[in-house]
């Protein structure tokens, strides 16, 4: 926006507060994220900068606290070669937790993405039925206070048979859920897929539906039509839906402090702890690591976002 | 396909000789079971996953049987006798009988938690008059009172009538900071102990001024957003979208590092010389600290629907105002800000149903004052009073529920959008 030639003094007075204003919230926006990159290569245990920091003295700055990450929880530190990156493998708290991480968020990812775009496709067609309640209900877990859907899941999860007034198991050590990995990838798919039929939908919004009728008039079979026609144009979409789930299974922590056991600690929970107890820059040096993985995937959401868009021939945004 | 011609008599059919009404309207119904069943694999999974689970809770809320399923001779005394009938010998009768039978099944611990929450310090009356359960001998009222004063309390009796049953409002009283009389009526509790429905009041007010301040930075950067050429906006977008992005720990971390009494700003202050090194501001672990932080993350949810909205909003109307004598600030009054309308009601009910139900944050940077309503459902979970975590978590879900059919209404659940 540019100031018009007509501008009295006071609205160019007005103008030029307006485009501190705007700086000043877009600093209170990103500032946070980036000062703590620096501060996870704090030389000493603070959280603030240290004079040699702020003169730059490489004596300041240091990776001990990502030392301090992979180590943690380790056997033998004093181990070299394979001996210590197995050992790093297997026992590293922080290794584990990410591994851990990613197998639940791969799989609640897989589970929303396809179901949900199997669902998006259903309620983007004209005829779908009763289409503003169905909506609603897939859209509630994001609307629902985690705290009340974390609560409902685990007292689910340890007895699920029950509901329908079955026993599974015995009567004392009924089947159940929690402490596995089955019940978090479950409850962390149900949270995703919100994410996902907001932006397949979004996506369809713009789809021309006669493809379909042309595809179908050309002689190809709803298999063909949906691998052929349909999919490589919402993949964007669906593709942006499914990091929206990752990254909501990847941040998630009520439904992994209620429902996991100690087998399935995941990093936000690991951080939870380290937040709640003594807050050591070790955290710091995740946060860095998660800021990281944060940009390279906004990153993959605008190019995809562009893709998408260029495809459906819509410019400009 | 048959010609259509007015007047004909003979029906139009399909070239199979049906009627082509009946072949539409199958058509037509195929099409529906069709898109219906690409959406009912993910209802039933949400049904099953997310629904069913929360009615199973709630349903927590309105039953416990902790006390009920070893009282069978009270509750049948409760039964033949009105409330506010004094107990009776026959009724201290029915109480030693079931004492006996909790000690036998060890389940007095139980029994006596769940009068316990009706009426706090009564635990212990169980457990002790359970062990001796097996010595008491007639007659009861005697004996049992002779052994604990307690018994006699008629606000234990009404506590028991309650409870005998398994289905009770009790845990919904004590949400709505009530409680039972000795006569069977109930009452507002002490006002020392009222915590509920202040904390639910609370946890709107700071939603509410959570969600103002949001709107105010909100609504500046989407307006620049809006009008900044293209390529610029985009990079700027950036700025919104990566905070959006990053993980909600993270961001709550960088906050505790940023507002703490070690951190850096108050550090920036003691260098600058605007507070001295004793003044160092408690700006986290309390209320403030809470609505900081909520604000920084909730911002993104505002700044994208009034963004969407803006970029739409023809810059020709503005002009138009001003060429015909309006001043700049009756144009954006009359003319820009009712156009925003739409993206504002967007963001504020969204900002606000998410900060209504907030655990995380508050727990995490809240301290004693910056507590909201979910972080007391957690409490209740912790200490295992599922039944009055559960009612309380119905309080919470009836305000969120009421906020989302309202967004539904005004806004339309399928116009929302990520990014």
């Amino acid at each position: 926006m540019a100031l018009p030639t007509y501008a009295d003094p006071l609205e160019r007075a007005w103008y030029y507060a307006y485009i501190v204003i705007c700086t000043l919230i877009f600093i209170f926006l990103i500032a946070p994220i980036l000062v703590i990159i620096p501060l996870s290569f704090n030389a000493e245990p603070y959280f603030t900068f240290t004079s040699k920091m702020l003169s730059f003295d490489p004596e300041g700055y240091s990776l001990r606290w990502y030392n301090e990450l992979v180590v943690k929880g380790m056997q033998s530190t004093g181990a070299t070669g394979t001996a210590w990156w197995s050992d790093m493998w297997q026992s590293s708290v922080w290794v584990k937790a990410a591994k851990n991480s990613v197998i639940i968020g791969f799989w609640a990812t897989i589970l929303s993405t396809v179901l949900g775009t199997l669902a998006a496709l259903g309620l983007s067609r004209p005829e779908m039925p009763s289409r503003r309640l169905i909506m609603a209900v897939l859209i509630s877990p994001m609307i629902v206070p985690i705290i009340i859907v974390a609560t409902g899941m685990f007292f689910f999860y340890s007895n699920p048979c029950s509901v329908i007034g079955l026993t599974c198991g015995t009567e004392e050590k009924p089947w159940r859920l929690t402490s596995t990995y089955l019940g978090v990838i479950l409850a962390h798919a149900a949270l995703g897929i919100p994410f996902v039929i907001i932006t397949v939908t979004a996506t369809l919004s713009g789809f021309d539906q006669s493809l379909i009728r042309a595809a179908a008039s050309l002689g190809a079979n709803p298999r063909t039509t949906f691998f052929k026609v349909i999919m490589p144009l919402i993949l964007p979409g669906v593709i942006s839906g499914a990091l929206f789930a990752f990254v909501t299974s990847f941040d998630e922590v009520v439904a992994v402090l209620l429902i996991a056991g100690p087998e399935q600690q995941t990093i936000p929970r690991q951080m939870w702890n380290g937040i709640r107890e003594a807050i050591s820059p070790a955290i710091l040096a995740v946060a860095t690591i998660l800021v990281v993985i944060s940009i390279a995937l906004l990153t993959t959401i605008e190019v995809l976002r562009r893709r998408s868009d260029a495809m459906r021939g819509v410019t400009g945004r | 396909m048959a010609e259509l011609t007015h007047g004909d008599a003979t029906p139009l059919t399909t070239a199979d000789g049906r009627p082509l009404k009946a072949a539409l309207a199958a058509a037509q119904a195929k099409a529906k079971w069709r898109a219906f069943f690409l959406v009912l694999p993910l209802l039933l999974f949400i049904v099953i996953t997310f629904v069913v689970p929360i009615g199973q809770m709630l349903q927590r809320s309105v039953y416990h049987d902790g006390f009920s399923k070893t009282s069978p001779n009270l509750a049948a005394w409760f039964d033949a006798n009105p409330a506010g009938t004094e107990p009776d010998e026959a009724a201290f009768a029915a109480l030693a009988a079931d004492l006996v039978l909790m000690k036998d099944n060890r389940l007095a611990g139980e029994a006596g938690t769940r009068i316990n929450y009706s009426v706090p310090g009564t635990r212990s009356l169980f457990t002790a008059s359970a062990r001796g359960a097996d010595e008491l001998a007639p007659p009861f009222r005697e004996a049992l009172t002779g052994q604990d004063a307690k018994w006699g309390d008629p606000l234990i009796w009404v506590a028991m009538r309650e409870a005998a049953s398994p289905w009770t409002t009790d845990f919904y009283l004590t949400g709505i900071d009530m409680q039972r009389t000795a006569d069977g009526g109930i009452e507002k509790v002490a006002e020392s102990s009222r915590v509920y429905l202040w904390l639910y009041a609370r946890t709107f007010i700071l939603s509410a001024v959570i969600t103002g301040i949001c709107l105010l930075l909100a609504f500046p950067i989407a307006h620049m957003l809006a009008t900044l050429p293209m390529a610029k906006a985009n990079l700027l977008m950036i700025l919104v979208l990566l905070p959006f992005w990053t993980s909600l720990l993270v961001r709550t971390t960088s906050w505790i590092v940023l507002l703490q009494g070690q951190g850096v700003v108050n550090s920036l202050m003691v260098s600058l010389g605007i507070i001295d090194d004793a003044g160092r501001l408690q700006m986290i672990y309390n209320q403030t600290g809470t609505i900081i932080v909520m604000v920084h993350i909730l911002l993104p949810f505002m700044v994208l629907p009034l963004y969407s909205v803006m970029r739409v909003i023809p810059p020709g109307y503005a002009r138009a105002a001003r060429s015909l004598g309006a001043t700049s600030w009756t144009t954006f009054r009359r003319i820009y800000l009712p156009q925003t309308l739409p993206g504002i009601g967007a963001g504020v009910l969204l900002v606000f149903i998410l900060a209504v139900g907030y655990y995380i944050t508050p727990a995490l940077v809240g301290g004693a004052d910056g507590q909201l309503f979910s972080n007391q459902i957690q409490f209740h979970m912790s200490k295992s009073n599922w039944s009055q975590a559960a009612a309380l978590a119905a309080m919470l879900l009836a305000g969120v529920l009421v906020l989302y059919w309202l967004y539904d209404r005004l806004i339309g659940i399928d116009k929302l959008k990520l990014g």
